[in-house]
């Protein structure tokens, strides 16, 4: 999103997503000051803190834990972001550890999603290593004796000539130093030439644990006296009602207590039973014996080609939706003039978050607090929906953060919460919930199925001058968080997480991008902000047709895209983030095509095929591009990834190592959405619940990757994302290259294939 | 009444007969390392050792592990230092983590079982065992790692 505006914990109306993190420092920091210091003789040095920020402290013993404010799901986030501050403080990386805090209004605004933690926070925790940094040479150089001039800071300790104190024994003596924001703004950051952290290989911390078992998710919390819960699920994600519960069968069952019907005055779930029993196998085989009759809500007969056919409908008016503001939007006069036009459309298939830990919630009522335990990447969302629900402030809510066992979006959407809370309050113990997989599925918050329409137009020369993006989807922003929507060009309010890829970075004369809300969708389920969100499937769009319009115009897919990605105008780039522009799409589009032998002989049938992206917005563009080597059996229809080539130019890279495994895991998806999986509606609810119907990408069907990255010193950018939006493209404009058939369709079945050929 | 080893200890534990020895595992045994991830036997995340073998507990019914020796992740090793789990600390397999309790359980199984996997094998042996994160890339490098390592290469 380009522009974050009214969010409850944000004071400033309208700001920009940099403007809110200069408030959140200034906020955060301003509250510097000394926690503890060591008055009892007895106390051992680590009861000695000082604390230069609020972001970490240093203990007697030169031990540095730093707070994050950002969900542990798999991108080893606390090991990046406290590098970053390791790195200014010259702390060694042994004496590093991290703390997952808690919900409260002094860290500001808690989500962890669009690849961005990184990008955020790394301004932010790199003045607080280096206030730290600072401070401690101060202190250090009183200490020694010496003047400031003469020490520097090194691997732990302040050095002087032949004299050095470490920075437990600084801590020890007892610091005092706090900065306000114009001192931590003035602050000089270590030159790039002596990084010793950032870049470098080491052990994420979160790893051992997540070998031997001891990790602790959601799913593991346990409490005193607590009862476990299974949901009964009404028919209709909205609107259904209950009206009666005849739980005799469900006596028989040893350990059964009884069955909730819930009532939550925020609306944000309606229908839900709860079953409540000794055990949760207990409460699970209860809530199938337990029968609940409801009125339904209005969307129980919705199927997927329902939705779809609403989305074309929607599209085909003209006067809906929102413009972007991309520039020259007045596309008409140039498809009048064209010699060529090309015209297609691109649909996309309703996806599962299928998150590896199914949702679940446990709640309790703690001295006058509601304290849940559960894992979520957005709290800062939640929260205002359970202090609704549950008629409590806020303030008196406390979520307590634990590792998620996959977030992928599916947890930035906090709803799952909720009806354990309700649970706890009305029974007025400790009730700790757990869906079932098949209710994970069914409660899930997926990512809309789409429809888009792409128009091109060319002048005589075969020049491009003109391009449409029409997408409509069900849009998750509007349902769960209209305060992030901006404005239109038409003035009309979109999401910009439905439509985000649209915008793209070739230039091509007039360009159009109309995004549209699907009511439909919107209303039979709560759409899901899904890894990588609108990129996921206006990617699959935007460069499956760049692929047909190169073949329409008779050019050569890479060199068709490289003329287009010039760097002129709106496409030049602004410092810090975007930085050269379209030129480094450019750039990546040439290595990655080079690197996968573009332009070689390939065997019969097999096919390579590319795809190129700037990430997840224009803000932070993390540009990426994708080579796709995909043999395809003519009898069958199916196709076989062999390998995949991804090249990406983020920035600075803060973590090697982790910036791989992002890249991996996020290819991997971009494959398993192209082919694998993919549900339909049917009856208004996800038919493919469980892994017989719903078939993720497994090890045996995973190809060979060969990921590099470009070298750069720029502001690092997220990498959790930017892969899956250029596989899927990638492999479908292979396989048109090994077998002529277009696909505008995903998932890409073999059926579909063959159709094709 | 359930009575077993589990983890190289007599346990006896209060459960329903059809309960799964997941779900006795996690709650009644307090040993949360094994994971709840599809209750159907198809993901993996439950896999635990029953007699050296790898196991899906999610579908085993606690009444069919009558005085068998069971093992669970946090008992694979007393050092938590198992070929295995070397590997997987090596080359950073784990993202969220979730899987990879039973993702070890299965590969400490598979390699007892047949020490000399070809890569062909790895994949077939270790497909039923589902990575939300998709760290597939890396279970296979680490798997070969451990191999490696059994061997005394
Ligand atoms: S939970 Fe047992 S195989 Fe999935
Ligand atoms: S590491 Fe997350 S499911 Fe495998």
């Amino acid at each position: 999103m380009s522009r974050l505006s009214r969010d409850p914990m944000i004071s400033s109306p309208v700001l920009s997503r940099r403007g809110f993190l200069v408030t959140t420092a200034g906020a955060g920091l301003a509250f510097s000051f000394l926690t503890a210091c060591g008055t009892d003789a007895g106390d051992a040095a680590s009861a000695v803190v000082y604390e230069p920020t609020q972001w970490y402290s240093i203990d007697g013993t030169g031990k540095v834990t730093v707070n994050i404010i950002r969900a542990e799901m798999g991108q080893h986030v606390g090991t990046s972001l406290a590098r970053i501050l390791a790195e200014e403080l010259e702390t060694p990386w042994e004496k590093v550890a991290i703390h997952h805090v808690d919900t409260d209004p002094k860290w500001g605004l808690m989500v962890t999603g669009g690849s961005w933690s990184v990008w955020q926070t790394y301004p932010l925790y790199s003045q607080a290593g280096a206030a730290g940094r600072q401070a401690l040479i101060e202190a250090g150089a009183a200490a020694l004796g010496v003047d400031v001039a003469s020490c520097s800071a090194s691997n732990g300790a302040v050095v002087s000539g032949e004299k050095s104190i470490s920075y437990g024994e600084i801590v020890a003596k007892g610091v005092t130093k706090t900065f306000t924001p114009e001192e931590l703004g003035a602050l000089t950051l270590k030159p790039v030439a002596d990084r010793k952290l950032l870049g470098q290989p080491v052990q994420s911390l979160d790893i051992v644990e997540k070998t031997n078992g001891a990790a602790i998710y959601g799913i593991d919390a346990k409490v005193e006296g607590m009862v476990y819960a299974c949901p009964i699920l009404p028919p209709t994600r909205n609107g259904s009602q209950v009206d009666y519960v005849f739980d005799e069968p469900a006596k028989s069952i040893k350990g059964y207590q009884q069955t909730l019907v819930l009532k939550d005055p925020s609306g944000t779930i309606s229908g839900w039973g709860m079953v409540i029993a000794d055990t949760w196998w207990a409460a699970r085989k209860a809530a199938e014996a337990v029968t609940l009759s409801y009125s339904p809500g209005p969307t129980t007969d919705v199927s997927e080609e329902a939705l779809q056919d609403r989305a074309r409908v929607l599209m085909a008016d003209a006067s809906v939706g929102s413009i972007l503001d991309t520039g020259d939007t007045e596309t008409a006069p140039a498809f009048r003039a064209a010699r060529t036009t090309l015209d297609e459309v691109y649909t996309t298939a309703t996806v599962l978050h299928f998150a590896l830990e199914p949702l679940n919630a446990l709640a309790e009522m703690k001295d006058g607090k509601m304290v849940i335990h559960t894992g979520n990447q957005w709290q800062s969302l939640v929260l205002p929906w359970l202090a609704a629900a549950l008629e409590m402030p806020e303030t008196d809510i406390v979520l307590k953060t634990y590792r998620l066992g996959g977030g992928f979006g599916r947890r930035l959407n906090g709803d799952y919460a909720i009806g354990a809370a309700l649970a706890a309050k009305e029974l007025g113990k400790p009730v700790k919930m757990v869906m079932t997989r098949e209710d994970d599925s069914r409660f899930d918050s997926v990512r809309s199925p789409s429809v888009q329409r792409m128009r091109l137009a060319a002048d005589r020369d075969g020049k491009v001058i003109a391009m449409e993006q029409h997408v409509a989807a069900g849009w998750p922003t509007e349902v769960m968080a209209p305060f992030f929507m901006p404005p239109g060009a038409n003035g009309v309010p979109y999401d910009p997480f439905a439509i985000n890829g649209a915008n793209h970075w070739y230039s091509v004369g007039a360009h159009k991008v109309r995004a549209i809300s699907n009511d439909l969708a919107n209303q039979t389920f709560r759409p899901g902000w899904l890894r990588s969100v609108g990129p996921g499937f206006t990617n699959w769009a935007l460069e499956s047709f760049m692929d047909e319009a190169a073949h329409k115009l008779s050019r050569d897919p890479v060199d068709f895209r490289l003329s287009l990605l010039t760097g002129e105008g709106r496409n030049a780039g602004t410092a810090p983030n975007s930085v050269g522009g379209a030129l480094r799409q450019a750039e990546v589009v040439r290595r990655c095509a080079e690197k996968a032998g573009w332009g070689s002989a390939l065997p019969a049938d097999t096919g390579l095929g590319l795809a190129t992206s700037f990430g997840q917005e224009r803000d932070m563009p993390t540009w990426i591009a994708c080579a796709a080597r995909v043999r395809v059996n003519r009898a069958t229809g199916q196709p076989t990834v062999e390998k995949l080539t991804l090249v990406a130019d983020a920035g600075t890279i803060v973590d090697p190592d982790g910036a791989l495994a992002q890249m991996e895991g996020a290819a991997l998806w971009g494959l398993s959405m192209a082919l694998f999986e993919g549900t339909e509606f049917e009856n208004g609810e996800v038919k493919a619940r469980n892994l017989g119907a719903y078939t993720p990408l497994r090890l045996a069907d995973t190809p060979e990757l060969d990921i590099s990255f470009v070298p750069s010193t720029e502001v690092p950018v997220g990498l959790g994302e930017p892969a899956t939006t250029v596989v899927a493209p990638a492999i479908g404009n292979a396989i048109f290259n090994a077998v002529g058939a277009r696909l505008r369709h995903i998932p890409i079945t073999a059926a579909a294939v063959k159709a094709a050929i | 009444m359930a009575s077993f080893t589990l983890n190289g200890r007599a346990v006896s534990l209060d459960a329903e007969p059809d309960t799964p020895l997941l779900w006795v595992i996690r709650d009644e045994a307090n040993l949360t390392g094994t994971k709840y991830g599809c209750g159907i036997g198809m993901c993996g995340a439950c896999t635990v050792h029953i007699g050296g073998q790898a196991v899906r507990s999610c579908i085993t019914p606690v009444s069919a592990v009558e005085g068998e020796t069971i093992t669970t992740i946090e008992g694979l090793d007393p050092n938590g230092a198992h070929p295995v789990q070397v590997a997987w600390r090596e080359l950073q397999v784990p993202q969220c983590g979730y899987c990879q309790s039973g993702q070890i359980m299965q590969a400490a199984a598979v390699l007892k079982e047949k020490p000399d996997l070809t890569d062909a094998e790895i994949d077939q042996l270790m497909t039923g065992n589902l990575c939300r994160c998709m760290t597939y890339t890396r279970i296979r490098a680490a798997v070969r790692k451990a191999a490696d390592a059994m061997k005394g290469v």
